[in-house]
C-alpha cells in the first residue's frame, strides 16, 4: 500500500441568500486519487447534504464536476489531492444552486 | 405548487439510446420530452465508452449481418432472444453509417472506416474513434442532432420516481425537480425507458453515477415484467490501482491482448494455469476464466494489494509500449503510471447488464404503452453479451423504441391528475424527512457491498439467501432514511429515490440467480458448475404487491432459414 497523506478540504457552504460559510473536513487519502474521490466519501460518509454535481465519476467524458479548486477552475475528477489545504469553491461566474452546485445547464434545458 | 408537463413520448434518460430515440419520433412528427436526472446527453453509460462498436459494414474484409448475428447468438449461450438480435445485427450497418454522415468520424483507412477484430467475433467488425474516444464523439454527435429538433424539450435535473397508469397503460410519471425539490406531473401518450442498466449497484463498476437499474424499478412497480436479471457482465481486469482519473477503467483489455500484459498474482507469479487456463505467451485467457482465476486468487490470499491481480508491461521495450498506446502514455503518465517500471492492479468489475425489460420486436413491453431502449431491453444479449454490441443496441434500439412510441402520437392525452396523486404524495413525505441516521447515501454503499460480496459473478445458494436477508433488512429501514428536509439540490433526497429503486431490483437479481441451478455465461454457481441444458429458458420478473415473481419462459428462436 501507498503512504497515507492528509488534506483538509475547506468547502464553500450554502446558498445564495446565506452568509459566506465554509466547512473544513480532513481526508486522508493516498496519492493519486482526486478531489472528486475525496468529496464523494463525504457525501457517504461525512455529510451527504453536501451538493456536488458529477456523473461518470473517473472519466473526465461529463465534464459535470467543474468547479474552483485552490481559485483556479477545473475538474473535481481530474484535479490530484494535495497534503495541506485545498479551497473548494462553485464557480463563480454562474448562478450559485447550493454549495459547490452551480446552473451549468444550456438555457434552454432548465425546467422553466 | 406541481408543475404538469405533457408530452407526445416521454423518453426518461439521455444516453446514447435516449437521444436516439428521441430523434426517431421527433423525425416522425412527435412531440417529445427528453429528460435526465443529470445533465441531457452528458450523464449514462454511452458517454463513458472508450472502445468499439460492432456492425457488418464489411470495411475492412467481406461480412454479412448474419454472421454477425450468429456470433452473438453464441456468445449469448443459447438464451439469446434471435428475433431481438437479429434486428439489432441486420440495422446496426445502417445506423454506422447514419452516425458517420451526422459527423462522429469513426477511424478510417485510407478510403475505408478501420475495423478491428473484438473477442467474440469471427471476423474484424468493431468501428470506433481515436482515441479511445468512441462514447464522447457518439454522444456529441447524438446532442447536436438532438438541438435540431424544434419538437424535442430537453430537460436536466429531473428525476422520475414513479411511472402513472392510466386504464392499465403508461401515461406518464411523477418526477421530483432536483434543483428546487418541485414535484413535477407529466401525461405523456408513449414512454420509453432509456435508463440504462444498473451496475452501479456494485462496488467496483465501470458505470457512471446513475447506472442504479431505475427504469427496471419504474417498469416493474408498473407492472412492466423484467427478463434474464441475474445476468450481470463483469469484465475481469478493470483498473484497480494506482487511482487513475480521465480514463474508462476497462481500458486495459485491448493492450492486453496486443502487447501481451502479464496477469500476475500478489507474489508476481502468473497463477491463470492454475484454474485450467496458460496463459501460453499468448495472453487470450477468456473473460469468465480471468475473472474466476482472479475472484479465487485473492480468496487464497495470494492477491495484489488492493484484492485484485497485477497487471504487468514492465517486460515490453519502452518503444513498442508507445507505439501501442500512442498519446495514452501521457494520461498515463499525469497519472503518475510509468509502466516500463511498475505493474498496475486490476480486478473484475461490473460493467454491463444483460437482462432488463422485457419486449416484443417494436421495443414495447408488457405494459402497453411503455417501451424500453439500449442496455434497458433484456434478452437481445443471452447470458452474455459480445464485445462491441452496447453502442450498437443504442442507435438500432433507440430508433426503433423512439418510432414505435411515435406511432402512438394519434391517441388522446390521458388526464393523469388523479392517478398520479399516490405518487406525488410519496415525493411529498420523503421529501420532509429531516433528522438522523443512516443517510440513503451510506446505505447505497451498504447495498454495494451486499451485491459485490454475495450477488458477483461467482454465486452458491447460502450467499444468495444471505444476500436476500441482508437486502430485506436494508429495505425495512427505508421508511425512516433522513433525507435531509428541503432544500436545493437535495442529492440526499435523490439517494433515497435510487436507493428505493435499487433495492427492488437487487431482490430480482439474487432471486432470479438462486433459482437458476446451473452455472451459464455471466451467471456461475459455485454449488451447481456447468451448463444444464435442461435450464435453457429465460427468467421472467414480475412484482405482485411487494411480492418477486419468477416464471420461465421459451426462449424466441428464429426459424433456420432466417439464419440461413
Amino acid at each position: 500500500m501507498s503512504e497515507r497523506l492528509t488534506t483538509n478540504l475547506k468547502i464553500r457552504r450554502g446558498t445564495p441568500g446565506d452568509a459566506e460559510a465554509y466547512d473544513v473536513i480532513e481526508f486522508e487519502f493516498e496519492a493519486g486519487q482526486s478531489v472528486l474521490d475525496a468529496l464523494r466519501w463525504i457525501r457517504s460518509n461525512r455529510d451527504a447534504s453536501l451538493a456536488v454535481r458529477y456523473s461518470c465519476i473517473n472519466a473526465n467524458a461529463c465534464k459535470e464536476c467543474v468547479m474552483r479548486i485552490d481559485g483556479r477552475t477545473g475538474y473535481a475528477c481530474t484535479t490530484a489531492l494535495k497534503p495541506g489545504e485545498m479551497l473548494i469553491e462553485p464557480l463563480p461566474n454562474k448562478r450559485l444552486i447550493r454549495d459547490l452546485v452551480t446552473d451549468t445547464l444550456p438555457p434552454d434545458e432548465r425546467l422553466a | 405548487m406541481v408543475q404538469y408537463l405533457e408530452t407526445d413520448v416521454l423518453i426518461i434518460g439521455s444516453g446514447g439510446a435516449g437521444m436516439y430515440a428521441a430523434i426517431a419520433a421527433a423525425d416522425h412528427g412527435a412531440n417529445v420530452l427528453l429528460l435526465d436526472k443529470s445533465i441531457v446527453g452528458r450523464s449514462g453509460a454511452t458517454i463513458m465508452a472508450q472502445m468499439t462498436v460492432a456492425a457488418a459494414v464489411g470495411e475492412e474484409e467481406p461480412d454479412d449481418w448474419r454472421f454477425h448475428l450468429k456470433d452473438t447468438i453464441a456468445a449469448g449461450r443459447d438464451l439469446v432472444d434471435e428475433p431481438l438480435a437479429k434486428i439489432l445485427c441486420q440495422r446496426a450497418p445502417e445506423k454506422i453509417w447514419q452516425m458517420e454522415e451526422w459527423g462522429v468520424g469513426w477511424a478510417r483507412s485510407g478510403n475505408h472506416l478501420t475495423q478491428v477484430h473484438a473477442p467474440g467475433h469471427d471476423r474484424k467488425r468493431c468501428v470506433y474513434v481515436d482515441f479511445l474516444n468512441t462514447g464522447p464523439a457518439t454522444a456529441r454527435t447524438l446532442r447536436n442532432q438532438v438541438r435540431k429538433f424544434d419538437n424535442i424539450r430537453r430537460v436536466s435535473d429531473l428525476i422520475v420516481t414513479d411511472l402513472v397508469l392510466q386504464d392499465g397503460r403508461a401515461a406518464g410519471a411523477v418526477a421530483l425537480h432536483l434543483e428546487t425539490g418541485q414535484a413535477v406531473t407529466i401525461a405523456a401518450k408513449a414512454t420509453v425507458i432509456a435508463t440504462g442498466g444498473l451496475t452501479s449497484m456494485y462496488n467496483r463498476n465501470s458505470a457512471s453515477a446513475n447506472m442504479g437499474g431505475d427504469g427496471y424499478a419504474l417498469g416493474l412497480r408498473a407492472g412492466a415484467e423484467l427478463i434474464d436479471m441475474e445476468f450481470v457482465q463483469f469484465f475481469p481486469i478493470g483498473h484497480l490501482a494506482p487511482r487513475m482519473t480521465g480514463m474508462d477503467p476497462i481500458m486495459w483489455d485491448p493492450f492486453r491482448y496486443k502487447l501481451g500484459g502479464r496477469l500476475l498474482n500478489g507474489k508476481k507469479e502468473e497463477f491463470t494455469q492454475n484454474y485450467g487456463a496458460p496463459e501460453d505467451g499468448k495472453y487470450v485467457v477468456t473473460r469468465d476464466a480471468a475473472t474466476y482465476a482472479i475472484f479465487k486468487e485473492v480468496e487464497a490470499g495470494r492477491g495484489s494489494p488492493h484484492g485484485g491481480a497485477w497487471l504487468s508491461f514492465e517486460h515490453i521495450p519502452e518503444a513498442d509500449l508507445r507505439a501501442a498506446f500512442g498519446p495514452v502514455i501521457d494520461k498515463l503518465a499525469n497519472n503518475g503510471i510509468d509502466l516500463t517500471k511498475m505493474a498496475i492492479e486490476v480486478a473484475p468489475i461490473a460493467h454491463y447488464h444483460m437482462g432488463g425489460l422485457r419486449t416484443d420486436d417494436s421495443l414495447a413491453t408488457t405494459l402497453p404503452h411503455l417501451f424500453a431502449t439500449g442496455e434497458a431491453v433484456g434478452g437481445a444479449n443471452g447470458a452474455n453479451r459480445l464485445s462491441g454490441n452496447a453502442i450498437s443496441e443504442t442507435f438500432v434500439f433507440g430508433e426503433l423504441a423512439g418510432r414505435s412510441a411515435a406511432a402512438l402520437s394519434h391517441s388522446a392525452m390521458p388526464d393523469i391528475h388523479h392517478a398520479a396523486q399516490p405518487f406525488l404524495d410519496i415525493i411529498a413525505e420523503a421529501s420532509n424527512r429531516a433528522g438522523g441516521g443512516m443517510t440513503p447515501t451510506a446505505a447505497i454503499a451498504s447495498l454495494q457491498t451486499i451485491m459485490a460480496e454475495d450477488v458477483g459473478p461467482f454465486r452458491t445458494a447460502d450467499g444468495l439467501r444471505r444476500a436476500l436477508d441482508n437486502l430485506a433488512q436494508l429495505a425495512a429501514t427505508l421508511p425512516e432514511l433522513p433525507t435531509g428536509g428541503a432544500m436545493a439540490f437535495n442529492q440526499q433526497l435523490a439517494d433515497w429515490f435510487g436507493l428505493r429503486n435499487m433495492l427492488v431490483v437487487a431482490r430480482t437479481i439474487a432471486t432470479a440467480a438462486l433459482a437458476r441451478t446451473e452455472s451459464r455465461g455471466a451467471h456461475q454457481r459455485e454449488d451447481h458448475p456447468g451448463l444444464d441444458q435442461a435450464w435453457t429458458y429465460n427468467q421472467v420478473v414480475r412484482l405482485d404487491g411487494d411480492d418477486i415473481r419468477l416464471f420461465r419462459s421459451e426462449v424466441r428462436r428464429l426459424a433456420q432459414e432466417e439464419l440461413a
